[in-house]
């Protein structure tokens, strides 16, 4: 059963349309990720889902409901926000049990939902604080607390982690991925982190200027993503996008690379020897440029071995990046930490060419 | 000058700016303890011979006003009555007026907003005659219920205006999970507003009772005899003071009639700097 269904949902402020046509169907059970940079409308579209902002146009179903005029409170929803927005006067039991308290839930399921959900988040030492005297990741378990003691049709999250440091942050991303998997609940989750999009969901839904430019599993916007913008959005660093020429070479399709010194073989998937003589945009992740020892995964053939200036390195300490000059352009290689590059000097790498994605540098669109 | 002799010059300076202004209030602390004949025989300005403690009690109870000899105390009822319900009430309005400006945005608010605060900037003498045609239609013309009517309505302004201000630094999202929830506009209000709003309520609370208190021209205007506020009948007071002066007791009735606003300030004082200048949230 299809658990959310958007369906051509607008949203204009005057004349500006922010959100254009968004149409999602969303599964039982399923996370999916609404992810992209600021402005998007990621934003505005979960709003529009919770019922606190309305959509200029389109329809919103929840569970198979229509929600058009449902308020916020009859949509059997629970929300987490960035800024977590627990009540300030209250404790955590009482911000936990006020949205019960609302509906008139009988006192003893009160208690025992508390009771419940402070066991399995292990907040029960802290639910007589008041929530300044928390530490930003337990106000963070407390706003989970809050959604969770609801046990609603559809989670939303409005950047949750966001406000967290680093370290912290990964620790809640771990655990909502296993509150996830034990719980099994449908979650709607914004964020503008792609890590966080690939680590936690099940389906990516990239947006861009009000629109949704790719809703797919995470391997697949990650792998063959839709367009040039979902390709350099998602993954760090960025993936490479050059220029290039298709033509054909010993019956193969190849892709020139710029100034015509580089050739990279096309996976058969992007096309066929008809295609020969286009321009295109080639895009290659930056671990599919690596130390020559490496093996990539399949067929040595589809390993290809080049040699490349390298103009700087990066290293992180797991991995190095290594800013190169590859056919007179730049691009990035994700490289093993114990290989030491000279600036300056030309040094030879393993190219994975099996992951290669060909894109149209007018409509800007995966070739597929 | 030596900069270590900067500060104390300063200290000094204001010490004595302090001193000046509290001149009259120590005058008028001393008189109220000398006897009259105390004050006629030598001068307005000076200490007591003897501590004259009964001027308070005589103008408290006995003392007369425009021929009703009851001192000040029904005048002071008076003030009471009219200051209590209309600071209270115009309080909590301002807050709920504040509230829905700054959290439930809707079309035009900020010129709701605007012509409110507008009111601030009326000078009083300006709402006078209309205010004379409302209590006259409204039967409550020299009456204590017509005065709470006019405090809690001018004192509208200033409350939504600093309640507004307050409640603006309320985070959205607080309110988008009240309303997930299912609380409504008022239940907001009660459980997660209004517990936020000590600070603010403190200051209005100061602001209003204080300028209620001592507003004297609404009071002498649609107030006469039994019904005047202290502010109105102490004028009554001085009006005797050309035929048999009786400064001692007149200066008692100041302090008393002061006391409230002084006692207000000294209790909240404090709180009052400290709520306009914090936040609802930290």
């Amino acid at each position: 059963m299809s658990a959310l269904r958007i369906r051509d949902v607008w949203k204009r402020y005057g004349l500006l349309p922010v959100l254009k046509g968004i149409d999602l169907d969303i599964d039982n059970g399923e996370f999916t990720i609404l992810v992209g940079p600021s402005g998007c409308g990621k934003s505005t579209l979960l709003n529009i889902i919770a019922g606190l902002d309305t959509a200029s146009q389109g329809r919103i179903e929840i569970g198979g409901r229509a929600m058009d005029g449902v308020a916020a409170k009859d949509r059997n929803i629970a929300m987490v926000f960035q800024s977590y927005a627990l009540y300030p006067s209250m404790t955590v039991r009482q911000n936990m049990t006020f949205g019960m308290e609302c509906r008139r839930v009988p006192k003893r399921q009160q208690i025992e939902a508390v009771d419940r959900v402070a066991r399995l988040l292990q907040i029960e030492a802290l639910l007589n604080r008041k929530p300044s005297q928390l530490s930003g990741g337990q106000r963070q378990r407390v706003a989970m607390g809050r959604a969770l003691v609801r046990d609603p049709l559809l989670f939303l999250f409005d950047e949750p982690l966001s406000n967290l440091d680093a370290k912290l942050r990964v620790e809640m991303r771990m655990e909502i991925k296993r509150l996830h998997a034990r719980l099994g609940s449908t979650i709607v989750y914004v964020t503008h982190d792609q890590i966080e999009a690939m680590t936690l969901a099940t389906r990516i839904a990239v947006m861009h200027q009000g629109e949704v430019q790719q809703f797919a599993d995470p391997d697949t916007v990650y792998n063959r993503p839709a367009n040039l913008f979902v390709a350099r959005f998602m993954g760090a660093p960025a993936m490479n996008t050059l220029p290039a020429r298709l033509a054909a070479a010993d019956g193969r399709l190849v892709a020139i690379l710029g100034d015509g010194t580089v050739q990279l073989p096309v996976p058969p998937a992007c096309g066929d020897l008809s295609q020969a003589g286009r321009e295109v945009v080639l895009g290659i992740r930056p671990e599919c440029i690596a130390e020559p020892t490496r093996h990539f995964d399949g067929d040595p053939a589809n390993t290809l071995k080049l040699d490349i200036g390298v103009e700087m390195t990066e290293p992180t300490g797991a991995e190095t990046i290594v800013l190169l000059r590859l056919a007179g352009q730049e691009a990035l290689a994700r490289i093993s930490p114990d290989i030491r590059l000279q600036p300056g000097a030309t040094a030879r790498f393993a190219v994975d060419t099996r992951k290669i994605c060909l894109f149209d540098p007018d409509t800007e669109r995966l070739i597929a | 000058m030596p900069s270590r002799l900067v500060r104390p010059a300063i200290h000094g300076v204001l010490l004595l700016l302090a001193a000046a202004y509290l001149v009259p209030l120590l005058v008028v602390v001393l008189n109220s303890l000398r006897s009259t004949d105390d004050i006629m025989q030598t001068s307005m300005i000076g200490w007591p011979r003897t501590l004259v403690w009964s001027n308070f009690s005589e103008t408290w109870s006995h003392y007369c006003i425009a021929e009703h000899c009851s001192g000040i105390r029904p005048y002071f009822v008076n003030s009471l009555e009219m200051t209590i319900p209309a600071t209270i009430v115009s309080t909590l309005l301002g807050a709920l007026n504040g509230y829905s400006l700054a959290l439930w945005r809707f079309r035009g608010d900020t010129w709701v907003f605007g012509i409110i605060t507008l009111g601030v900037f009326l000078p009083e003498q300006m709402k006078l005659v209309p205010w004379v045609i409302v209590l006259r239609d409204l039967g409550l013309f020299n009456t204590i219920a017509g005065l709470v009517l006019i405090h809690i309505v001018q004192g509208l302004s200033f409350t939504t205006l600093f309640c507004r201000n307050y409640y603006t630094s309320i985070p959205v999202d607080l309110l988008k999970a009240a309303r997930i929830d299912g609380a409504g506009f008022f239940r907001i209000f009660w459980r997660i507003v209004l517990p936020l709003s000590p600070p603010i309520l403190i200051v209005t609370v100061i602001w209003q009772f204080t300028g209620i208190w001592n507003e004297y021209l609404y009071g002498v205007t649609f107030a006469a005899g039994e019904q005047q506020p202290i502010t109105a009948a102490l004028i009554a007071l001085s009006a005797h003071i050309s035929e048999a002066p009786l400064y001692g007791e007149q200066s008692a009735a100041v302090l008393l009639a002061a006391a409230p606003t002084l006692l207000v300030y000294l209790f909240g004082g404090r709180y009052f700097l400290r709520g306009l200048t914090s936040g609802a949230v930290k």
